[in-house]
Formats: structure tokens, sequence, C-alpha cells
């Protein structure tokens, strides 16, 4: 037992000290190769830059690119250094070990001495020694341990390869196994059969470009399928241009798929918002039969409840900042609500069933309230930046980023209305709303106080607004002007959504907000904005009572 | 006939008012005259720059006038005026585009705007303006045709109340996106500016602003005359009818449809008589008049001098114009306030505007139809809207 532990232990022992005395080895061999770099012999050089270049040590990688760039310095022992820029100034390193020497232009008087900028030599870098530079970095990277340093390594190679790196792709290509890497090395090698003469490695070339789909491609390849003006086609090989037509076809039909489902994600998103804005319309306008034209300016208090929580965060809680719309969202709620009912007690409440001169008494106040931001804030947008865990986005297909602010949005927008129709279905604030909407009269009889419901679900539907202002706050711009931007088309979504119903809010929102969106691309901003206006016109005179109609004695009384 | 005449006259007005009226119209005709025939210091004199301001207010007098016709009499809230305002402005406009010919900075038969653009030859739109009688029938025409095509559709299926005003909030919305394209031909942005004659008078000379003034002034005393000829008519007794109750009126056998459609289309047709008056007279017209706004504002003219009277509209036009030329100078960021406040005081507190407030004692048969009305309202305030009856 003992000695079956002891041989044990010996032969390990003896595997380990192997392992190591390779490995010394190995980096005995790394740094004589480093150190020819300094050599004066171009040869000499050149067998290093391609021994360096066959391995994957990232000092290899580091002098290679150094002597590239011009950052390598050769002192007068021989030694090789390589000079890292840095904001604080220029370092001079040692490249096998990666120890710092000193400063390049030296503040510590020993280490400049010991590496004085006079004595430093760099080495040139000719044409020819470029030659057998760039695919030996492109080999060394290639044969990094790190999937990060061949994944972008790959990408460079994909966008600008000649002929003399193909080598160094084919053989990368065979030991791969990352798939994604294997990709961006396929159309690398794509790029350069595409200039080949033979039309085989050509249409090889065309059918890796294909199943990419890669919009980058496109007009390469219908250059191919141009005649030049003598009338014969660019590309001799019919077959060539076959495969090349196929493949513009392949890549116009991913674009046509990759806009619309990002036009339809920003729809969603920008119906989102509106959403949010049109649930308080539709609850106030069920509920007190009023058109509150200063329902978009609560959307704009909103977006400015996010600015001030922004800049309170930047005064007092520099450190949280990222947290700031923690406090945005109640601020914009209570301050929206606020605002709401103080119109609603002052004004509204004075004005119920003359709901034209409402309109135009709540145009006014919107127009004071725009004002009065304008004097607070400025006329200017001002700027709300999104916190850094709502910055960036997720991919989700080739070409379709969808950053999360957006998503955030969307999530929301969702809790909101869940929020929303769960108060209105399942508390007695919600009945009593429900009730008053079907009959005021009948309501007031059974005891409901419906002066005060009226404040409540006016504050209520204001407060909401503000909220889709904190929202809108993440994707748009935010001036005194926002409110008027979107209360068109949250009318819209009213008069599609029909009255006071939530669920024909919901689905007219995300509807026009798509249809909006979709439409841009093809007819332009303007137009699309337009063509929805007009289908809105039309669609009331379908279905006067909004997408879902009530039915039996409601509706006959409505 | 001249028996005749008296007869219709005396149908529109009573005797005393018809001098109240030509005093009045001597008033505003005063304006021009003594910048005319007084000299330079006179204490007397307007200042030049007066002159093309009054006509301005005429012109906005005039579309509140048509508004008061829909709102006031027909209560069709139309938030959407300014339309067919722009619509006659543009007409217009485009004949003046046309009269500058090649006296532009471009020296080119096309009007600058498109030889900035690039554009080679003239839109098929822009053809037969450079007829004046031509462009003067397309100021009619063209607000008259689409208030007809939109009034069609919406009075078609009964689309009342704020659904009507939010629908006409959105076509000037609409429009307005249209007219800030350069596409679409009328100088997106910039619009149409920098005229030079109008009928071969310069636009520049004070003679031509004058006699502008003067047709303006022509021109809304005799639309005044026409809509009081309407609103006095049986056919204005249904427009009052349907404004208070429009359900009755139906049971009563009367289709709204075509009351309604002929008196929108009519006002809309006003409208772009007076944006063809405004636009010689402010020198340009460009998108910014049709912001939803700018349609707002001839609502609150309207309440403010008071509905249902016709005078009351153009009162208040000249009143709050007034108001916002000097404010605008003087107190540029207290306008806006300004306007807030008007908008909610004299819809809680004048409800039925000056001419309401001042005529309280001797109120019109029809005002306190209305009042009457409201204040059931006030008991019913769960009268199911859209369709408000």
């Amino acid at each position: 037992m003992r000695v079956a532990t002891f041989i044990l232990v010996v032969s390990l022992l003896g595997a380990a000290a192997g392992i190591c005395r390779r490995a010394a080895a190995d980096t005995g061999e790394l740094s004589q190769l480093l150190q020819k770099l300094g050599s004066d012999d171009r040869d000499e050089l050149q067998t290093a830059i391609e021994a360096l270049g066959a391995r994957s040590e990232p000092a290899a990688l580091r002098a290679l690119i150094a002597l590239r760039d011009g950052k390598l310095r050769v002192d007068a022992t021989g030694r090789v250094l390589y000079v890292v820029s840095s904001s604080a100034g220029e370092e001079l390193r040692e490249v096998t070990s990666d120890h710092a020497i000193g400063a390049a232009n030296g503040s510590d008087r020993s280490t400049a001495e010991q590496a004085s900028p006079l004595r430093l030599r760099t080495p040139l870098v000719n044409n020819s020694l470029r030659r057998v530079l760039t695919p030996a970095i492109a080999e060394s990277q290639l044969r990094s341990s790190d999937v990060a340093v061949r994944k972008d390594a790959a990408d460079a190679l994909s966008k600008q390869a000649d002929e003399t790196l193909a080598p160094v792709l084919h053989k990368a290509l065979k030991r791969e196994t990352d798939a994604g890497v294997r990709t961006l090395l396929q159309l690398a090698v794509a790029q350069i059969d595409f200039s080949s003469s033979e039309p085989a490695r050509r249409i090889a070339a065309i059918h890796v470009m294909q199943t990419t789909a890669d919009v980058t491609f496109k007009a390469q390849l219908a250059a191919l399928l141009e005649k030049s003006s003598d009338g014969s086609f660019r590309e001799p090989s019919a077959d060539v241009r076959k495969a090349a037509s196929s493949a513009v076809a392949t890549i116009e039909s991913q674009e046509l798929l990759t806009r619309v489902v990002r036009d339809l994600f920003y729809g969603l998103s920008l119906g989102s918002v509106l959403l949010l804005a049109a649930l308080g319309l539709a609850i106030t306008f069920g509920l007190l039969r009023v058109i509150n034209m200063a329902h978009g300016e609560m959307l704009m208090l909103g977006a400015y409840c996010a600015y001030v929580a922004q800049t309170l965060f930047q005064k007092f809680l520099p450190n949280a900042i990222e947290y700031y719309l923690v406090l945005a969202v109640p601020l914009a709620f209570a301050v929206c609500m606020l605002v709401g009912v103080i119109l609603e007690r002052a004004v509204i409440r004075f004005l119920y069933g003359r709901p034209l001169e409402t309109l135009l008494a709540t145009w006014g106040i919107s127009l004071m309230l725009i004002q009065t931001v304008r004097l607070l804030f400025g006329a200017q947008n001002v700027n709300v930046s999104n916190p850094s865990w709502l910055s960036g986005g997720v991919t989700v297909m080739t070409g379709v980023v969808v950053p999360y602010n957006r998503i955030a949005t969307i999530v929301f927008a969702i809790a909101i209305v869940l929020f929303i129709a769960y108060m209105l279905n399942f508390t007695r604030l919600g009945l009593q709303v429900r009730a008053i909407t079907q009959n005021r009269g009948m309501a007031a009889c059974m005891g409901i106080a419906t002066g005060k419901i009226d404040t409540l679900a006016f504050g209520l539907g204001s407060a909401i607004a503000g909220l889709g202002g904190v929202a809108l706050s993440q994707i748009g711009n935010v001036g005194p002007e926002l409110g008027q931007l979107y209360i068109v088309d949250s009318f819209m979504v009213v008069v599609v959504g029909g009255v006071g119903k939530i669920a024909g809010s919901v689905v007219a929102a995300l509807g026009l907000g798509a249809v909006n969106k979709l439409l841009e691309p093809l007819a332009g901003a303007v137009l699309g904005k337009i063509l929805v206006l007009c289908f809105v016109v039309l669609f009331i005179q379908r279905r006067p009572q909004g997408l879902f109609a009530l039915k039996g004695r409601a509706a006959a009384e409505g | 006939m001249v028996s005749r005449l008296r007869e219709i006259a005396l149908t529109l007005h009573s005797p005393r008012r018809w001098l109240g009226l030509g005093v009045a119209m001597l008033a505003v005709l005063a304006l021009p005259a003594l910048n005319r025939f007084t000299p330079a210091g006179s204490a007397l004199h307007v200042a030049d720059h007066l002159v093309p301001l009054g006509g301005k207010f005429l012109c906005y007098a005039l579309v509140a006038m048509a508004m008061d016709l829909v709102w006031g009499f027909t209560g069709v809230l139309s938030l959407g005026h300014a339309v067919f305002f722009a619509l006659g402005g543009y007409a217009m406009g485009m004949y003046l585009m046309r009269s500058i010919g090649t006296a532009g900075v471009y020296r080119s038969e096309l009007p600058d705007f498109m030889v900035f653009l690039d554009w080679k030859e003239l839109p098929w739109y822009w053809h037969g303006f450079q007829h004046f009688g031509f462009a003067a029938a397309m100021v009619f025409l063209v607000p008259g045709l689409l208030a007809y095509v939109f009034g069609f559709f919406a009075f078609r299926s009964r689309i009342r109340g704020v659904y009507f005003s939010i629908i006409t909030q959105a076509l000037t919305y609409a429009l307005m996106l249209l007219m800030f394209r350069n596409d679409t031909g009328f100088g997106g942005n910039n619009g149409l500016t920098d005229f030079k004659t109008l009928l071969g008078h310069p636009l520049a000379e004070q003679g031509t602003k004058q006699a502008l003034y003067v047709v303006s002034a022509i021109a809304l005393l005799l639309s005044y005359l026409l809509c009081r000829f309407v609103v006095t008519s049986k056919l204005g007794r249904v427009l009052l009818a349907l404004r208070d109750a429009e359900s009755r009126v139906m049971f009563c056998g009367y289709s709204p449809f075509h009351y309604k459609l002929f008196v929108w289309t009519l006002s809309a047709m006003l409208c772009g008589l007076a944006g063809a008056l405004y636009v010689p007279q402010v020198g340009i017209i460009n998108p910014s008049e049709l912001q939803p706004s700018a349609s707002i504002e001839i609502a609150i003219w309207c309440a403010v001098g008071g509905r249902g009277t016709l005078i009351g509209g153009i009162l208040g036009a000249l009143l709050v114009n007034g108001w916002k030329s000097w404010l605008t100078a003087a107190y540029p960021d207290l306008w806006l306030y300004f306007l807030g406040v008007l908008f909610v005081s004299v819809t809680l507190f004048l409800p039925n505007g000056i001419l309401g407030a001042l005529s309280w004692r001797k109120r019109s048969a029809v005002l306190a139809l209305a009042e009457a009305r409201e204040a059931e309202d006030k008991h019913e305030p769960s009268q199911p809207l859209p369709r408000q009856a």
C-alpha cells in the first residue's frame, strides 16, 4: 500500500516536473523568438515573426501587434520592449515578462537611465515584412485560447481579407470549434474566394454569403448582376450570376423580415406609451364624458418628473444615480395625481354636461402648464439619460437589436394595465367607477359619492399618464411640447378603442403604434401618419362605438 | 324690386340695427381713411403698419363668424377650421407665387422653392393658378370640396359632439404634416412667400394695403349679411333646433345630415375667403397656420365674443387678437397664461361670451333656450355621449 502510494507520488511528481520543464522550455523558446524581433537581420526577423504567429501565447501576439504599430523598441543591450500608451502617459514594458521598465519619457531617473529613449531603437517595418506580419498576427489571434479574441479577429478578417491570409484561414477553420467564430471564418474565406478566378470558388463564396443573409454583402453581390458599359455582364459566368441573384433575393427577404420585426417591436413600445396615455383618457372620458385636452401635458409632467428625479440624484446621491427611476415613478404618480385632482376640483367639476366647453377649458389649462414648464425648465429639450441597466440591448435575430429601454417600457405598460384592470374589476373603487360609467343617476341613488369618485378617477387617469411620461422619457425626447405630440394619437386610440374600455384601448394602442411604425418605412413618417388618420376616420364610419362596442341596452342608450 | 329688397333687409335686421351696422362699418373703414387722408404728423394719423394688421384682424373676424355659424348655431364644434382658412390662403398664395413670374431670386418661371428643390416643371396642381379668376374660384372650391367630402362621411355616420371635434383636430394635424413636407409641392416648412404683386399692384405699396383692407371689410360685411340671411331663414331655425335637440328634430322628420352638411360647407368656404384675403396682407402662408392650436384659438374667439350671435365671433376675434398683438410684444412670457386663463374663465364665468353678459336682461329667446338646456344637462350629467341628444 505504502509502496503504491510512494510510486504514485513519485510518478505524479515526475509528471509535474516534466510538464514544468516542458513549459519552461516553451517559455524559453518564446523569449528567444521574442528577442529575435530585435534582430537587425531581415531574414532572422522574418522567421521569428512566422514562428511567433504559430504560437498562441498572449506575449507573442502582444509583440507582433506592437511591431506592426511601431510601438516596439530595442534597447542597447538588445532587450525588446514595447510602449503602452495610457492616459497617464507612455510606459515601457518588457515584452517577455510584461514587466514595466519605466515611463517612456522617464520621470524615474534610474529606470530612465536604463532605458533612455535616446538609446532605444525602433525596428522598421517595411512592406515585405508587413506581408509576413499581417498573417502572423491573424494566425496568432486565431490560435488564442480566448474565444473573444478569436471572434474579434475573425470578425475583422471577414470584413477585410486578402489572398495572403487564405492559408491561415483554412488552417484556423480546421481546428476551430466555436460555431460563431467558424461562421465568421467561413465568411472571411468567402471574401477571398469571391474575387477568385475560378467560378466554382466564387459560387461557393456566394453560397456562404447567402446563408448568412447579411445586408453588408448586398451591394457586392448586386454588382455581379450589373452590366458594364459595353452591355456585357461584369460577371462572365452565368452560374455565378444565378447564384448571386438568388443570394441577393435571400438577403432582401431577410432584410424585409428584420425590418418588419424591428418596426413591430418599436411600434409595440410606442404603442405601450400611447396605451398609458390613452388609458387615463379612456377612464375619464368613460366616466365623466369630458375630453381632457390637458391630458397630454400629464405625460409631459411625468417626463419632467423623471428629469427632476435625475437631477436630485445627481446632486444628493450621485452614487445611486442608476436608481433615479425608483424615485421618478412615485414622484410622477404623485405630481400628476395632484395636478389632476386640482384640475377636476377647480375647473372640470363645473363643466359637467358641457363637453365642448370642457374641451376648450382644458386646452387653456394645457397652455398654462406648457408655459409654466417652459419658464421653469427652459424651452429646450432636457436630457434624461437611461440608467446603465437600461442601456444596451439584446439581439433577437441578425440585425435586430432590441434596446432594453424599449423592453422596459413594454413591461412597465403591461404591469400598469394589469394594475388598472385589477383595480377596475376587483376593488370597491373600481366597482363604483363602473357603476357611474353605466348610469350616474342610479349610482348616486345607491349612495355612491359620485363627486368624490369623479375626482379620484380623474386624478388616477392623470397619474397613469404621468407614469406614461416616465416611460416616454426613457425612449424619446423630453420637452415642453411633448404632450402635444402625443395627444392627437392618444385621442385616436380612445376613438378606435371605444370609450372606457380597457381591452379596446389596449388593442387600439398597440395596433395604432405598430401600424404607425410599419407604415413609416413604406410611405414615410408623415404619409404613414396621414394614412393612419384616414384609416381612423373611415373606421369610425363602420364602428362609431369603437372596437369593442357595448351590446344590448347600454349600446342603445349610448 | 326695391320694396322686395327692403323686405329682405328688414327680415335680417330692424332699422335701428341697420343703422348700428352702418356706423360700425364706417368705424372700421375709418382706419385706412385716417391713414390715407391725414398728414403723417397729425394726431389723427394712423401708422402705416396698422393697416395690414387691421386687415388681418378682419380676416380673423370672418373666420370666427364662420365658426360661429357651425358652432354657435348648429352646435358642431370644429377644431379644424384653420384647415379651410389655410387652404384658401394657399390657393391665393399659389396665384401670388405664379404672378411673381421671373422676378424671383433664381429668375426662373418656376417658384423659387421649386428651383431650390431642383424641380424641372410645375406639378399638375399648380396649373391654372396664373389666372386670378381660376385662383379665386379655387379659394372657394378647394375648402368647400374638402369640407363637403369630410362632412359627408362624418355627418352621414352621425359623428357628433367631442368625437367630431377630435376628428377635425386629427384632420388639421394630418394636413399640417402633409404641408410640412417639401414633396407636397407647397413650399414645405417655409410655405409660400416673397409675393410681389396682386393683379399688377405691388403688395409693398401702402395703397394696395389700404385697398386690401377695404376689400376685407366689404367681404366681412357681405359674409355677415349672408350668414344673417341663413340664420334668420327657416333653415336657420332648423339649425338651432339641431343644436339644441338633434334627436327631436329627427323625430319631427328632418334629416340633420343635409342641414349640417350645407352649413358646414358654407362655413368652410367663408374660411377659404378669409384665408385668401389674409395671405396678401400678411405676405406669407405656411403650415404653422395649420397647427391644432390655431384652430382651437378660433373657437375661443367665438366663445369670448358670444356664440350664436355672429357679431360675437367678430367682436371676439378683434378683441383677442388685439390683446395678443399687444401682449406678445409687451410681455411675451405672459401671453400663453393669458390665453389659458381666457379659455378657462370664459367657459366657467362667461358661457355666453361678452355679448351674452351684456344682453343678460334682454336675452334672446334662442339663448334662453340654450340656457335652459344647459341647466337640464347639469341635472343629468350622465347624458350618454358621443350621441349627445
